[in-house]
């Protein structure tokens, strides 16, 4: 099922009467998701993906805007007959019933042509249940489950009825590291199989990129940049979403372009065409650096991290936004700690230039 | 944990109130246990010097009386009847109080009112609200009058006006103005704690339950009530204890004759037994009434938990 976002606007009246300044949860929120994608909602929290979410699942209604499945105009239509299945951030299980029960719940409120028979239910929530690989569990409480194992009941509970669409809120937020590493390909191994197109929110921008066919990254309302996890990364719009996307995140520098040369201090690390002279902020992937002895930017070297395969080499430049400068370089490469300083080039196609007012992205030509 | 050496200032700090609870609580509890075993026993007589046989006569003498069955029969009966329907009514009400936007605090003021007021001043105009069926008028010409609003209420609505609790009523209408009103008097406390569960409840089972498509009376039956059934044993539990206690009601409508006049004792409850065994120096036979009444509330508390095991479900 497509799922169109149109204009898509939430505001939330303040509570403060007096302060009067309503708060704009999602403005003007536009996006199609093509029919059995996995779309990630992604963004620091306050920043309207769950009440995205909340809006496309109908327990939130939008102040403007209109939402589609396929070619139905939904927006109107109420939660339970939009055929969604929302997981919620803690699971939302009902404490008291069974695996079972839980699962069956959905199904025993069908009603008229929908209803299913006893048999018909309990095969439909065992199908769901081997889908996420619980059948084991069926007659369990859910206090008698872990977080991975509840998670999985709450995924069968939305797709015992074959919604249209799944969302999903904040999936992974209460598993433990390893567990969430394990449960987002679950995630995405069900979602592959069913082909049920599935939304899913997140602050995790690993979590997101690791997974979805598609991200969007939001800020305070405001859609910042959709497109495939690898584009996005590779060609962010701003600066925001370029320090948004990546571990270890991306190293911002202060700097200057002066005679098609990007100055970093007074070291000119790149020749660039196509940008007037003007202040800029330098964005420098941490894989963008090659150690090189003549390379032109010098950097005081602090530290050197090994982790096996790469090392990751911190040092400090005072031009730099963050306290330190930190990029990953193949293990193969020695790198000496007692030198105290250590010398980069720079990768043209992980090196940003973005404007020092709006933070936007500044395109330039290699010379 | 608390250094041993420092051990002996807690019992010091805690020696007034164990003063005091062996005094007035724990002494009282073995002597009533003394007393129910020694029959006859007499508060005048022991001054005298009398001595007592050790037995259980106190028990089967008061296992007899018609008056201690009565009594028996009145508190169960009120608390059969009083305690499903106040609790049923206090979850609807609770239910209905959590789903409602405005007037939400008034009402919770108003529902909470009688819990802070005299349960004997509320007794006195519940007396008056139920009041009076009366004759006044001689050789023929009866004027039957009431004044209160309860009857001008059924009249209003062209009805009878029944004899409540005056001289000459019924027994089922003594009931009836007792139930009223323990369930009215009741309602707060159970309102109060169910909807404390209600709010505690994560608003996401509603919101799963809505996505679902679930029907609102499957909502209250399979979602609200499991959910809240800590709390509804808790109000069932301690409303079937308050129940067997019962008395304090009674004297608020009926005054201390425990019933209406020309019939005295008709609604006596176990406690009213008690206190009516006092005064006449039969402190045997109140305390082997009392244990009694402290064997039937254990019983019937432990059914209660009994029960609860089953039902509450986490």
């Amino acid at each position: 099922m497509k799922v169109v976002l149109q204009n898509l606007t939430k505001v939330f009246p303040n509570r403060d009467k007096k302060a009067g300044n309503d708060v704009v949860a999602v403005s003007d929120f536009n996006l199609e998701i093509p029919d059995g994608k996995l779309i990630g909602l992604l963004g620091p929290s306050g920043c309207g993906k769950s009440t995205t979410l909340y809006m496309i699942s109908g327990l939130q209604k939008p102040t403007g805007g209109r939402i589609f499945f396929g070619d139905d105009d939904v927006t109107e239509i109420s939660t339970e007959n939009r055929g969604i299945g929302l997981v919620f951030q803690n699971y939302a299980l009902y404490p008291h019933m069974t695996v079972l029960q839980n699962i069956l719940f959905p199904l025993q409120n069908l009603k008229g042509a929908d209803k299913l028979s006893k048999a018909d239910m309990l095969e439909r929530a065992h199908e769901a249940a081997k889908l996420v690989q619980i059948d084991e569990l069926m007659e369990r409480k859910p206090s008698e489950l872990s977080g991975g194992q509840q998670q999985r009941v709450a995924i069968a509970r939305a797709l015992v009825k074959m919604p249209r669409v799944l969302l999903l809120d904040e999936p992974l937020s209460n598993l433990d590291a390893r567990l969430r590493l394990q449960t987002r390909e679950e995630i995405r191994r069900i979602q592959k199989e069913t082909g049920i197109t599935t939304v899913f929110v997140t602050h995790d921008q690993e979590e997101a990129m690791s997974i979805s066919d598609m991200i969007v990254v939001m800020k305070l309302g405001v859609v910042q940049q959709t497109g495939k996890p690898q584009d996005v990364y590779d060609d962010p719009v701003n600066l925001f979403v370029a320090k948004f996307l990546g571990t270890p995140p991306i190293n911002v520098l202060a700097g200057k372009v002066e005679g098609g040369k990007v100055y970093i201090g007074d070291e000119a690390v790149l020749e660039i065409s196509g940008v007037e002279d003007r202040e800029v902020y330098i964005g420098i992937r941490p894989e963008g650096f090659e150690l090189d002895d003549n390379g032109p930017l010098s950097c005081e070297l602090s530290n050197v991290e090994v982790m096996g395969r790469d090392v990751s080499v911190v040092s400090k430049n005072p031009a730099s936004v963050n306290p330190v400068i930190r990029s990953i370089i193949d293990a193969d490469n020695k790198v000496d700690l007692s030198a105290g300083v250590v010398k980069y080039r720079v990768k043209p196609h992980k090196f940003f230039l973005f404007d020092r007012e709006t933070e936007e992205r500044i395109r330039y030509e290699v010379k | 944990m608390v250094d041993s050496k420092q051990q002996w200032k807690a019992w010091l700090y805690l020696l007034p109130a164990i003063v005091l609870l062996l005094v007035f609580t724990v002494w009282p509890i073995i002597n009533t246990v003394r007393m129910a075993f020694m029959e006859g026993y007499n508060g005048l007589a022991i001054v005298g010097g009398a001595s007592f046989k050790f037995g259980i006569g106190n028990f089967t003498k008061v296992i007899s009386f018609t008056s201690f069955k009565t009594s028996l029969y009145n508190t169960m009966l009120l608390c059969v009847l009083t305690v499903p329907i106040s609790t049923f009514l206090a979850l609807l009400i609770a239910v209905a109080l959590n789903s409602i936007k405005v007037f939400k605090k008034t009402l919770q003021t108003i529902f909470f009112l009688p819990y802070v007021t005299n349960s004997i001043a509320i007794g006195m105009v519940f007396a008056a609200m139920f009041n009076i069926v009366g004759n006044m008028g001689t050789d023929g010409h009866d004027i039957i009058i009431t004044a209160g609003i309860i009857n001008n209420f059924i009249q209003l609505f062209g009805g009878e006006p029944i004899n409540w609790i005056n001289a000459g009523s019924s027994y089922w209408a003594n009931m009836t103005v007792m139930v009223v009103y323990i369930v009215w008097n009741a309602l707060p406390f159970k309102i109060l704690v169910l909807l404390g569960g209600l709010q505690s409840v994560n608003k996401q089972y509603y919101d799963a339950a809505k996505v679902d498509g679930t029907p609102k009376s499957r909502v209250f039956t399979r979602i609200t009530v499991p959910l809240l059934s800590p709390m509804l044993a808790y109000v069932i539990i301690t409303g079937f204890i308050g129940g067997f206690k019962e008395y304090s009601s009674i004297v608020g409508i009926f005054g201390e004759d425990m019933g209406p006049a020309g019939a005295p004792r008709r609604l006596n409850t176990i406690v009213g037994y008690i206190y009516d065994a006092l005064p006449k120096m039969n402190y045997g036979q109140a305390s082997a009434a009392a244990l009694i009444l402290f064997a039937i509330i254990f019983v019937v508390t432990m059914i209660n938990l009994q029960i609860s095991k089953k039902r509450v479900h986490y």
